[in-house]
């Protein structure tokens, strides 16, 4: 912890106004994300891991969403309340981000030239005048770019039309239109859960790849563990909104310290595991427009004891792992509950 | 001892019936919750009612009904609104308002018939040409083009060119260009239909064509059947209402709105009012008819709510 | 695109072939007597009778529906009885005029209706928003000939504003016809003060027959721009850093342009079925208001040729709209 943190997520609360009422999505997320680190985002669908991640960028539409506290610090600034304008200027060009379903993320009535092209335009805005790419340095730029992320024929495919391509070729052109305006850190919103498995790898071989390159801190956001242990260091575990886990991968895989953490570790098959062992979590998420009192996970709780209609802070366990579960309250474990 | 079984069998059909049906029930709640939400469909209902309303009983209260047809009261002609007369005379002087009001019953039938007799060509041709396709298809969709590929009012003023002029031409025309959009609407919704998963159950438990169309195509299309007619009245009152104004549909001194607008616009712009009020009156009633369908179409097809 | 073309081409032959036919069935069979109807009201037995063997109309039905088709295109389209010329001249001079009224109509139409569009999206729920939206749905309800005495009344009668009806002055020279589209050929003669009159009129009637259109194409747009802006390649322009105005403009506009362009095309036949409304309205000597005159003296062949003019004149808009929705469209144009 030596170093100060890139990304640093606090307290951060955002709330949707429905017709239904309102549906707390974000309920106190903390996160740090060091330079050059590369960090997995882990949950089920609807625990708030895409929402937090857009809100970096500012991509969750407000209204109906609403921020009600809290702070992400981009170096320091607060992206929450630097404003459109200044989000614009670090979109593409510090931040960048790339999503889940390649094929409804590219226009389907632009070549991927254009839309490639486009972005690298829209950066030169940002850049100090005598550096500044005219356009057919933007198309030669687009064409690096496309034969960095390995697209065969890369000045063939800027004519064509994404429904033109399989989606493991678009995904790999939303990752070079990610990386055109060179950023230095990358959101990846389930960049492979759409795709084929033979596909799944090969585009985290690539994210790995250009890591390097580039000089990238990375945030992966997925609901696979498996995906995220192959690329990340460090993993931090939503459940209903809330953070109730953070831990390096490694420590993470052998000493999980948050029973749905566990619990999700039984539902990833493992091979030389029997199909038997396997098991699910019992129960669904709770009500997120009237979350129960205290620690959200109790319902599902094989460990549920009273203490949990409060709370659970983020104790920190070893190892920089933090839980939020009173289990592993200091008294607890003195008490060998855990 | 019969009697008492008898009794209790009874009691649990009628208590199946709203069991059976408790998730109708709710469907139809919800609707009608959703449509009530809705401020601009709402007005639309508002304004139908208002206008059938008068259609049904307006006539039996108008102020002078002798003037729905005609008569002449040289004495009164061209009187600005007044007490007496809320929307003035026109030039023989008939009260106007009385003639609006005996004109939402006229525009009602009209557009009934229109809507009606084009509902009765078009949907069932529409369910052949989806349900059969092959050529059938083919031939009943190109001559559906080729009717659509022609304005309507223009083609309508052919027919009513070649039947004569007159109310009674005039709907058989309007008719005649209407039905095409229903094939096109009832072939597309069957087409898509047809190859459910339900309809494959249903035949493959030996139902007939007939069975499978009636009973599990037809009630899956009405939904946006309804909507397209609720849309329709307030058009065919316009196309009707526009042969009339051409002079080529209802003639003077029928009540029609239109036709009174044809003659009035002679009388602009110092008497106004002669053609002011029927145009009001079409406006209002077509804005209605238009709304609801908008409200409907909330409801009754998400995929195109906003 | 070429085959794409062909293709589309080949169709509206095909169209225009269904279209004569039914104008065929409305002359030849529809009429109790088409004979009597052809001949006249005045007309007695005798010449009945003439009429239906001079017009072959004792024969076949399919021989006299070549007969019709060869007539046709030998350029022989009858005659007119209300102004005893033949018909084929009387819609050279007459449809220049639908031409420049509807063409001059659409454009208004669509030059505001799909920036009205955008901001009602743009604006959603803001009060912007619900006054075009009052305006849209109070626009489609409207009857047009009532819209238009109503703006006559308004803005011809009180206010001045413009000439109460009449295509130019009554007694100015038009000028020597070249493309017989009137503002075309004043300014090519060089008639500067005949084209600013010819446009003066023009006004009122193409605002009037518009105004459904435009309401129409405003709703499906605002409509369309509202679902396309929720895509998902619209968040990620965003991500990407792209600005706003490029997004809206450009970005979601082409997407949202594809169903609006279906909605310009249908509405465009509204527009020509109006004519009949509003130059009979406005004296605009167009072709519809020739249509109405022929129909109201059961005038027969007149009509028809209008019906066709128009059908025709729909058919290839329609074919032009196809085309551009190819050019906007990739996945459209591989489908044929």
């Amino acid at each position: 912890m030596t170093d100060q943190p890139l990304l640093s997520v606090r307290d951060f609360r955002l709330e949707f106004d429905t017709f239904d009422g309102v549906y707390r999505a974000i309920d106190g997320v903390n996160f740090d994300l060091i330079p050059g680190e590369s960090l997995g985002i882990v949950g089920e669908t609807g625990c708030g891991k895409s929402v937090t991640a857009k809100s970096i960028l500012g991509l969750v539409p407000t209204p109906p969403a609403r921020v009600v506290s809290g702070q992400i610090l981009y170096n320091g600034e607060d992206l929450l309340t630097v404003g459109e304008e200044r989000l614009r200027a670090l979109r593409g060009v510090e931040i960048a981000m790339i999503f889940q379903d390649p094929m409804t993320y590219l226009n389907p009535v632009f070549t991927i030239g254009q839309q490639l092209v486009d972005v690298i335009l829209a950066h030169q805005r940002w850049r100090p005048s005598e550096q500044r790419l005219n356009r057919a340095q933007a198309r030669d730029h687009a064409i690096d770019m496309l034969s960095r992320v390995h697209l065969p024929n890369p000045e063939r495919q800027l004519d064509a039309y994404p429904h033109q391509l399989s989606g493991g070729m678009r995904q790999r052109v939303l990752i070079a239109q990610a990386l055109s305006g060179n950023p230095r850190l990358l959101i990846a919103d389930e960049p492979t859960t759409a795709l084929d498995v033979t596909i799944q790898a090969q585009i985290l071989d690539l994210i790995a790849e250009l890591m390097g390159e580039f000089d990238l801190s990375v945030i992966l956001i997925s609901h696979d563990l498996g995906v995220v242990a192959s690329l990340c260091q460090r993993v931090v575990v939503m459940y209903a909104g809330q953070v109730v886990e953070d831990a390096s991968v490694t420590r993470l895989f052998s000493e999980p310290g948050h029973p749905y953490t566990q619990g999700l570790l039984k539902a990833v098959p493992h091979p030389g595991r029997a199909a038997s062992t396997l098991s699910g979590i019992p129960g669904t998420l709770p009500n997120l427009y009237d979350p129960p009192a205290g620690c959200r996970f109790q319902s599902r709780c094989a460990h549920a004891m009273p203490m949990c209609t409060t709370v659970p802070p983020l104790y920190a366990v070893a190892d920089g792992q933090r839980v939020a579960c009173h289990l592993h309250a200091p008294e607890a474990s003195r008490a060998g509950v855990a | 001892m019969a009697e008492l079984t008898k009794e209790a069998h009874e009691l649990t059909v009628s208590l199946d019936w709203r069991e059976r049906h408790v998730s109708t029930i709710r469907m139809l709640r919800l609707y009608a919750r959703t449509f009530a939400r809705n401020g601009s469909a709402m007005l639309g209902l508002g304004l139908v009612l208002l206008f059938l309303t008068t259609a049904a009983i307006g006539p039996y209260f108008v102020p002078f009904p002798d003037d729905a047809t005609g008569s002449v009261h040289i004495e009164r002609k061209l009187q600005p609104p007044d007490a007496v007369h809320w929307f003035g005379t026109d030039e023989v002087g008939n009260d106007v308002f009385t003639r609006v009001i005996v004109g939402a019953r006229v525009t009602l039938q009209i557009a009934c018939i229109i809507t009606g007799v084009a509902m009765l060509i078009g949907i069932p041709l529409g369910m052949i040409a989806g349900y059969m396709g092959g050529w059938v298809q083919e031939v009943i969709m190109r001559i559906t083009d080729v009717f659509l590929s022609v304005p309507g009012l223009m083609l309508a003023i052919a027919i009513v060119g070649a039947l004569g002029p007159g109310i009674v031409n005039a709907m058989v025309a309007l008719s005649l260009v209407w039905w095409p959009g229903y094939v096109r609407l009832v072939q597309a919704k069957t087409l898509s239909l047809k190859n459910e998963i339900y309809v494959d159950a249903a035949r493959s438990m030996g139902a007939g064509s007939l069975r499978i169309v009636f009973v599990h195509l037809l009630p899956n299309c009405t939904s946006p059947i309804i909507v397209k007619a609720s849309m329709d009245m307030g058009m065919a009152i316009l196309g009707a209402a526009s042969l009339g104004f051409l002079g080529l549909g209802a003639q003077p001194p029928f009540p029609e709105w239109g036709a009174m607008i044809s003659v009035a616009r002679t009388y602009l712009p110092d008497w106004w009012w002669y053609s002011f009020f029927p145009g009001t009156a079409i406006v209002i009633t077509v804005l209605g008819f238009n709304l609801l369908g908008d409200g409907l179409r909330d409801i009754l097809d998400p995929k195109h709510r906003e | 695109m070429i085959r794409f073309t062909f293709k589309r081409l080949m169709l509206m032959v095909l169209m225009l072939l269904g279209l004569l036919a039914i104008t065929f069935t409305i002359s030849h069979i529809v009429p109790a007597d088409p004979a009597a109807l052809a001949a006249g009201p005045d007309a007695n037995v005798e010449m009945i009778e003439r009429y239906r063997v001079e017009y072959g109309l004792d024969r076949p039905l399919a021989e006299q529906f070549l007969v019709y088709l060869g007539k046709l295109l030998s350029g022989d389209w009858g005659k007119s009885i209300h102004t005893t010329r033949p018909v084929w001249d009387d819609l050279v001079t007459y449809f220049p005029n639908t031409v420049e009224l509807v063409v001059f109509s659409i454009a208004i139409a669509v030059l505001f209706g799909i920036p009205l569009g955008i901001v009602a999206a743009v604006n959603q729920n803001r009060p912007i928003d619900h006054v075009i939206r009052v305006l849209t749905v109070t626009g489609v309800a409207m009857p047009m000939f009532w819209l238009g005495l109503m703006a006559q009344l308004f803005f011809a009668l009180k206010l001045g504003w413009f000439p109460l009806g009449g295509r130019i002055e009554m007694m100015t020279d038009p000028p020597q016809a070249i493309t017989h589209l009137l503002l075309v050929d004043a300014l090519l003669n060089g008639h500067f003060g005949t084209f600013v009159d010819a446009l003066h009129h023009m006004v009122l009637p193409a605002v009037a027959l518009c105004f459904p259109a435009l309401a129409s194409i405003i709703r499906v747009n605002r409509a369309e721009m509202l679902e396309t802006l929720k895509q998902d390649y619209i968040v990620n322009a965003r991500a990407q850093g792209l600005s706003t105005f490029r997004i809206v403009a450009v970005y979601a506009l082409r997407n949202a342009m594809l169903p609006t362009m279906a909605m310009i095309g249908l509405r465009f036949g509204w527009m020509l079925g109006g004519t009949v409304l509003i130059e009979t309205v406005f004296d605009w000597p167009g072709i519809g208001l020739y249509a109405v005159q022929a129909a109201i003296s059961s005038d027969f062949e007149p009509i028809m040729g209008a019906t066709i003019v128009l059908g025709f004149f729909f058919m290839l808009t329609n074919l032009l709209i196809d085309m551009i929705y190819g050019t906007l469209d990739p996945r459209v144009r591989e489908q044929v």
